[in-house]
């Protein structure tokens, strides 16, 4: 039975929903993880008709205010959002009656599930029990009458996430070699804006209009002036916050570019497969859930169907290495662990370290919080089985934590460095980046540059 | 290429070599840097400038501080351990692998076919450091320290996974009379293990080995424990010249051309480096104004007892014995608390001692004078200190400090203690302890580590937390642990901070970890209205400061701060109304003789490392058990659920009702197998196959199994089952069974029924991990048991791939697995409510033991349960308690209940809310991150049904002294509400 709180209503749990009044006058506030593909969601939703405002914020105090409303052996991700979230409403930009938190939840076996319970816990102690949060998932957890994802509100986040890859794969590959400074970064954000822009009217979504705009994209990158040699390419995988949000993991990509490097990091699309593609396991690993399976493998195929066309586009320009399929991705993984590891980023984490491998990187970073659950089986526990079959695999295994000095982290990233960097000068002249269909389960690893030491 | 130089900046020393251009080794220097490191580079360099001065010369800098130095003096950077692999190469070209250990780091390179170098994990930071603290605990030089070492008699087993857990298993062994020699020979034995266990990560450290940095150049008693555990002969174990210099002379090796420049203009540039300081993080200053200091300063004046004029008074006195973990405390009061005698001072790893002289000193100053009628002691020394002096009686440290904390502000409703090793917190209600928080293994000795980083620097505690008082930007060090903490004093170092803002820092950080690790409180109403802060951290005004500060109120601070538990220890001898007290006169103080033999119980599987203590050859007492049976009495046999299941599942092996024709299959027993055996027994039994169980766990077992671990901040329960499957491996089955299960069984009460990743997954790391598993039947596949048909048929699959078992077989077997598994659970029902209908007959009260199913592991919970036991409980588990229904009875929860054994355990929790004679105390293990999750609402569900929420972090660190102080301090509180439920009783009548 819903009970008013003069304007407030509860679910029958008790539980603050975000009402159609709500969706008219409140503010929706959002943590950032990915700058440009979050940057293109944020404006989906307001094409629906909701004020969303993306929170950009990186100092010291979000930290601190996260360590103060949730338990401090949680994963640093929750701090870290919910520090940012809770950080905003004190900031006085908000009026904290007309505001409501946005947060993702996966549904699965791994703690972040359960964020959304934290950041609730968070503001109960902070005396904001009256702000709704407003929980984003494809799992049918937690509805709430003033939010919901429509079909077409779906499609148009997917389409969003695929150019936001796109945009993040070749930017990487532009930007350690521009001419002009920031250029890359400068085309990325002119295409965010005209995408959006054309999302508006109601343009680029159909896979012939993706197709011409993602060859588009790719061309005007390829326009962009690059010099100098190639650089070692260095591979991000990890925890999805912690690889992606600067916020989380340091400032990596900035570091790895400093540093003289490429950074290489794998998109969020095959994560999102991964996510849809896990139901349709469950039903082949444990039996039922036929309906789910078949709806699932629809949708699979749909945003599969969308990165094929995005890889095309990258591969119309033979100067950009274009990313790996989903399908690449699962065969790599044969072997290492079973698609029923599904928990966190599960299978997906030891395919993208393979397929990195394969992709011929020097080196890769495996980013964690501190403590990470899945990671403790999909990250470290398969680091060793992939150097028995790949001598010359060079990864590291860096940890995230409010504690966890950033000189330990970097130092530990700079070892990795200087071994691949031995590698590279130990083979003349550097090969030019591999343009795909290099992925061969029966080759692999023989292409690889020996890491040597001088002798 | 001419002279080569390598400059090697560590986080506590600065090594510098000079080469020739034939490779001799010119010039070389090592020396700690007292956090002077750019200054101390420069020196060093300019060391050399009657060798270069004038010439050309290549230099390069490494080590973890150098990267800054680098970046300011541009002079080119290489990795430390990527310097000392090529110095390997150079000098000792046929080593197989290198140990190198310094002051923050530990690293392990790999030669051979595949060059690997690791570098320990965050959580396994500071090895010299370490060493430099444990010195300081047993209050001698690091070269002391190291002959203790060679005379050691025994090595005790120390949780080696850092430097905290490690200090936390050595403390007690202290202070129940352990050999200072053996101690010594164990905190060594601890970095071994750390460092083999954390770094091996599944490459066999073998061949020939070379042992570097200086740690191992200089500690014989280290390279002997090296050579030991390693089993390594002269001709493997290599201790090369320079060995503390070896970074330093790769940086030199790996010089080119391109390094080289006119020595002169270099060494300024590392002049002018040293004077280039920015700091990141930086926080608001304690004070800003003398002032402000001033009126902080006269609003704590007030707390003091009354004087008293110990030279003159004649009459009764009170004797309070605090036994703490670091220090010893003793207050001798008269009837109207005015104090007469104190003594406040570090154990120096021999409490006994320390107390003797305290009580000869007043037997010879009061005697005669002052009528000492009751004599009471407290703190982890309790026992020992009762046992040795004839104290009348204990009492636990809680209890202690409430007591004290009472005369000061008789309406305190909340108590903050932040001693050396602990940070304890109280919550008072109505009189009664409502509350307590004790901080975990983790968030320890945060009080002592001030005191060790203050000692190193060459201050004292007092001297050196006053630096902090007026710093104008304190460092942010964070509020993990020690270990990180160190690291980010590292850091900030190398970031030139000054001592004044790192002594600043320090006590913000020591308070930090108290509220938001131990208390998790958000704001002062979290906490209480009138607030004591105690213990010896206290007395430190920065730290007292920046409490008010983080609380955003007032606090109450005794000017005996330090004194507290003796002080209410005092107190509660006098409440107790002895006349006579039995402590040892002057004579008997005169002729006292104490010594300590250790020993190994026999008694059990636990086997108890046993401190003997004998007193004047008559008296004796034994310490470091955990059960009544070796002092000669019958082992507890208290009503124990987690003994009688464990009894229950050790008996599921063998071959059952079947013939075991199809062969033998290995389970190994640990994690979810505590909960699916049953199932699993009768599954494989039905069709006809022999049951291998591992045998039960043991610390030997995670021995031989831990250098396959791969991520040394998993659970302890899980990083034994690499233990578990090596024992099966060695039996010789046919293969071994360890399914991945991400679902777990539905048992109705929660949102979702999963396990957790590493319970679900782990079987596949283990399949990565353990190259022994290629070469036997390793069978791990995705089962799920939630969804019966769907079992049926994936295992008929499987199994019929596997072994060729016909499916319509495998269907009757997964049905009799099912009806097995049933059984099981209603018997655990059943024993449970026998156990619980049996105490309430007796008036027993009931301790709900909540954890995994895999918590009944005496190696995993350390003998808990006997422990519980023996404290006159008794004890369920959680799943022994009826499930409430959804609907009507369980309240939603504040969580997803996305985890089965999670759902028991808010179940649990509700039940005990429920019944005024139950209590729920959380097993947690260390590294579970989900309990992170489950802590917080298992609080709230117990403290709104007017419970205390208990909780036992066990891991590695076998010892029970917490715990039984937690358990202690939990009957207590149950003792206040009773009498205080009594009084309102009779006030009502």
């Amino acid at each position: 039975m819903p009970r008013s709180d003069g304007a407030l209503k509860y679910d029958r749990d008790g539980r603050l929903l975000f009402t159609r009044r709500m969706k008219r006058e409140y503010t929706l506030l959002m943590p950032q993880m990915l700058p440009i593909t979050f940057t293109m969601m944020k404006k989906v939703f307001e094409l629906y008709g909701y004020k969303v405002d993306m929170l950009t914020s990186t100092h010291r105090g979000i930290v601190d205010t996260g360590l103060k409303y949730v338990h401090n052996d949680t994963c640093y991700p929750a701090i870290l959002v919910i520090g940012q979230l809770l950080e905003a409403l004190d900031s006085g930009n908000y009026d904290t009656d007309k505001v409501a938190l946005l947060i993702t939840q996966t549904g699965g076996g791994c703690r972040a599930s359960n964020y959304i319970h934290l950041l609730r816990k968070a503001l109960r102690r902070a005396g904001a029990r009256h702000i709704p949060v407003v929980s984003v998932n494809l799992s049918g957890l937690e509805r709430n009458p003033g939010f919901s994802l429509s079909l077409p509100m779906i499609r148009r986040l997917a389409i969003a996430m695929i150019y936001g890859d796109l945009l993040m794969w070749l930017r990487n590959q532009c930007k350690p070699y521009e001419t002009t400074a920031d250029a890359a970064d400068i085309l990325a954000a002119h295409w965010t804006d005209a995408l959006v822009a054309m999302f508006g009217r109601g343009r680029g979504l159909s896979k012939k209009e993706i197709a011409l705009r993602a060859a588009d994209i790719a061309a005007d990158f390829a326009r962009l002036g690059r010099a100098g040699p190639q650089k070692t390419l260095i591979g991000v995988v990890g925890e999805i916050y912690v690889k992606y949000a600067p916020l989380g993991n340091n400032g990596l990509e900035d570091f790895l570019l400093a540093e003289g490097c490429e950074p290489v990091v794998p998109g969020l699309t095959d994560f999102m497969i991964f996510k849809i593609n896990n139901r349709v396991v469950d039903a082949e690993l444990y039996r039922g859930g036929a309906l789910k399976k078949v709806v699932a493998g629809v949708f699979q195929r749909y945003i599969e169907g969308l990165q094929r066309v995005m890889i095309d586009a990258v591969k119309s320009q033979p100067v950009f290495r274009p990313m790996g399929s989903f399908r690449d991705l699962r065969r790599l993984v044969r072997g290492y662990v079973g698609y029923g590891n599904k928990m966190g980023e599960g299978w997906l984490l030891t395919a993208e370290m393979l397929e990195l491998i394969h992709a011929g990187v020097g080196g890769i970073v495996c980013a964690q919080p501190f403590g990470c659950l899945p990671n403790h089986v999909a990250g470290k526990g398969m680091i060793r089985k992939i150097k028995d079959d790949y001598p010359h695999s060079n990864i590291v295994a860096v940890d995230y934590d409010p504690g966890a000095t950033r000189i330990n982290q970097e130092n530990r990233i700079k070892l990795m460095l200087s071994n691949c960097k031995d590698g590279r000068d130990a083979t003349a002249p550097s090969p030019q980046p591999e343009t795909g269909d290099k992925i061969t389960v029966s080759t692999a690893g023989r292409e690889l540059r020996p890491a040597t030491l001088p002798r | 290429m001419g002279f080569t130089v390598g400059i090697d900046i560590g986080s506590t020393t600065v090594k510098t070599v000079v080469l020739s251009e034939s490779g001799e080794l010119l010039f070389r220097a090592y020396e700690r840097h007292f956090s002077r490191a750019r200054e101390k580079a420069a020196q060093q360099l300019r060391g050399a400038r009657g060798l270069l001065g004038g010439r050309e010369a290549a230099v390069v800098i490494t080590g973890s501080a150098g990267l800054g130095v680098s970046k300011a003096s541009g002079i080119r950077f290489v990795q430390e351990v990527y310097a000392t692999a090529s110095a390997v190469r150079r000098y000792v070209p046929d080593a197989d692998a290198a140990v190198e250990l310094g002051g923050e780091d530990a690293k392990i390179i790999f030669f051979g076919d595949s060059l690997e170098e690791r570098m320990n994990g965050s959580c396994a930071g500071g090895t010299g450091a370490f060493i430099d603290q444990m010195a300081t605990l047993l209050n001698v030089g690091v070269g002391e320290l190291d002959e203790l070492a060679l005379r050691c008699e025994r090595v005790y087993p120390i949780a080696s996974r850092c430097g905290v857990f490690a200090k936390s298993d050595i403390q007690p062994i202290l202070n129940q009379g352990g050999r200072r020699e053996d101690v010594a020979a164990s905190i060594f034995q601890a970095v071994v293990d750390q460092t083999v266990a954390g770094l091996t990560q599944g490459r066999e450290l073998t061949g020939k080995i070379v042992f570097l940095g200086g740690p191992l150049t200089y500690l014989k008693g280290l390279r002997m424990r090296f050579t030991e555990t390693l089993k390594l002969d002269s001709e493997h174990a290599v201790f090369p010249d320079d060995a503390d210099c070896f970074a330093a002379l790769g940086a030199a090796a790996l010089c080119e051309r391109g390094d080289a420049a006119p020595f002169d203009d270099t060494l300024e540039l590392l002049e002018r480096s040293a004077d280039c300081a920015a700091l990141a993080d930086t926080l608001e200053p304690l004070f800003n104004t003398r002032e402000e200091y001033d009126a902080f300063r006269a609003r704590h004046g007030a707390a003091a007892p009354p004087v008293c004029d110990a030279e003159r008074y004649e009459g009764a006195g009170y004797l309070g014995i605090d036994a703490g973990s670091t220090t010893t405390k003793l207050v001798l009061i008269s009837p109207d608390g005015g104090i007469l005698y104190d003594h406040y001072g570090p154990n120096m790893g021999d409490p006994v001692s320390v107390v003797l002289e305290c009580l000869r000193e007043i037997r010879a100053r009061f005697d005669g004078r002052v009528d000492i009628k009751a004599c009471a002691a407290t703190g982890y020394g309790e026992d020992l200190v009762k046992n040795a002096f004839g104290a009348d009686l204990g009492i636990v440290e809680t209890m202690a400090h409430y007591r004290a904390a009472r005369y000061f502000e008789p309406d305190v409703d909340f108590i903050i203690d932040i001693g050396g090793q602990d940070v304890k917190c109280f919550k008072i209600r109505r009189g009664a302890i409502d509350g307590i928080m004790l901080n975990e293994a983790c968030s320890s000795g945060c009080g002592s580590f001030v005191e060790t980083f203050a000692r190193a620097l060459g201050y004292g505690t007092a001297e050196f937390t006053r630096l902090g008082l007026f710093a104008r930007e304190p460092v942010d060090l964070g509020s993990r642990c020690t270990v990180f903490m160190n690291s980010s004093v590292k850091q900030a170092q190398k970031e030139g901070a000054s001592i004044e803002s790192i002594s600043a820092g320090l006590s913000i950080s020591v308070v930090k970890n108290a509220v938001y690790k131990v208390i998790r409180a958000s704001s002062p109403e979290d906490m209480g209205v009138k607030l004591v802060a105690q213990g010896g951290t206290f007395l430190n005004d920065a730290v007292l400061r920046s409490f008010e500060r983080e609380i955003g109120a007032f606090v109450t601070r005794p000017a005996i701060a330090g004194l507290m538990g003796a002080y209410g220890a005092a107190l509660a001898a006098m409440d107790s109304g002895t006349e006579r007290s039995a402590l040892l006169d002057a004579e008997a103080l005169a002729n006292f003789e104490h010594t300590a033999r250790p020993t190994t119980c026999g008694g059990c599987t636990n086997k108890c490392a046993l401190i003997i203590n004998t007193f004047g050859g008559a008296r004796k007492y034994i310490s470091g058990n955990r059960c009544s049976k070796p002092l000669g009495a019958e082992p507890s046999s208290g009503p124990n659920l987690m003994r009688y299941k464990l009894e229950k599942l050790r008996a599921m092996r063998g071959t059952g009702a079947g013939t075991g024709a199809r062969g033998k299959v290995g389970i190994p027993f640990g994690m979810n197998m505590y909960e699916d055996l049953p199932f699993w027994f009768e599954f494989f039994t039905s069709l006809n196959f022999d049951v291998a169980l591992s045998p039960e766990s043991s610390r030997a077992m995670y021995v031989k199994g831990q250098r396959t671990i791969p991520s040394d901040t998993v659970c302890y329960p899980a990083k034994l089952m690499h233990g578990h499957v090596e024992c099966l491996i060695d039996e010789g089955v046919d293969a071994v069974f360890y399914p991945c299960m991400p679902y777990n069984f539905d048992e109705g009460v929660s949102d979702n029924h999963y396990n957790c990743p590493v319970v679900a997954y782990y079987p596949e790391l283990l399949q990565a991990n353990i190259k022994r598993l290629r070469d036997v039947k390793f069978l791990a596949p995705y089962f799920g048991l939630h969804n019966r048909r769907g079992f049926e048929r994936m295992a008929g699959e499987f199994f019929y791939e596997s072994f060729g078992v016909p499916a319509r077989e495998t269907r009757l077997a997964a049905g009799r697995a099912y009806a097995a598994y049933g059984r099981y659970k209603r018997d655990i029902l059943r024993e449970g409510a026998e156990i619980m209908e049996r105490a309430r007959e007796q008036g027993k009260r009931i301790i709900v033991a909540a954890g995994r199913p895999y918590h009944i592991d005496p190696e995993i919970n350390h003998g808990i349960d006997a422990l519980i036991t023996s404290l006159g409980l008794a004890l369920v588990t959680e799943d022994a308690i009826p499930r409430l229904p959804r609907r009507g009875g369980a309240r939603k929860r504040g969580v997803l209940n996305q985890w089965t054994y999670h759902a028991r355990m808010y179940n649990a929790a509700d039940a005990v809310c429920a019944r005024a004679d139950m209590q729920l105390v959380h097993l947690v293990s260390f590294g579970c991150g989900t309990d992170a999750i489950a802590s917080d609402e298992l609080r709230e569900i117990l403290e709104a049904g007017g419970k205390l929420y208990t909780q036992l972090k066990i891991d590695e660190v076998s010892n029970l002294g917490a715990a039984r102080i937690r358990l202690r301090s939990l009957i207590a509180a149950m003792d206040d509400a009773d009498a205080a439920a009594g009084d309102e009783r009779y006030a009502a009548v």
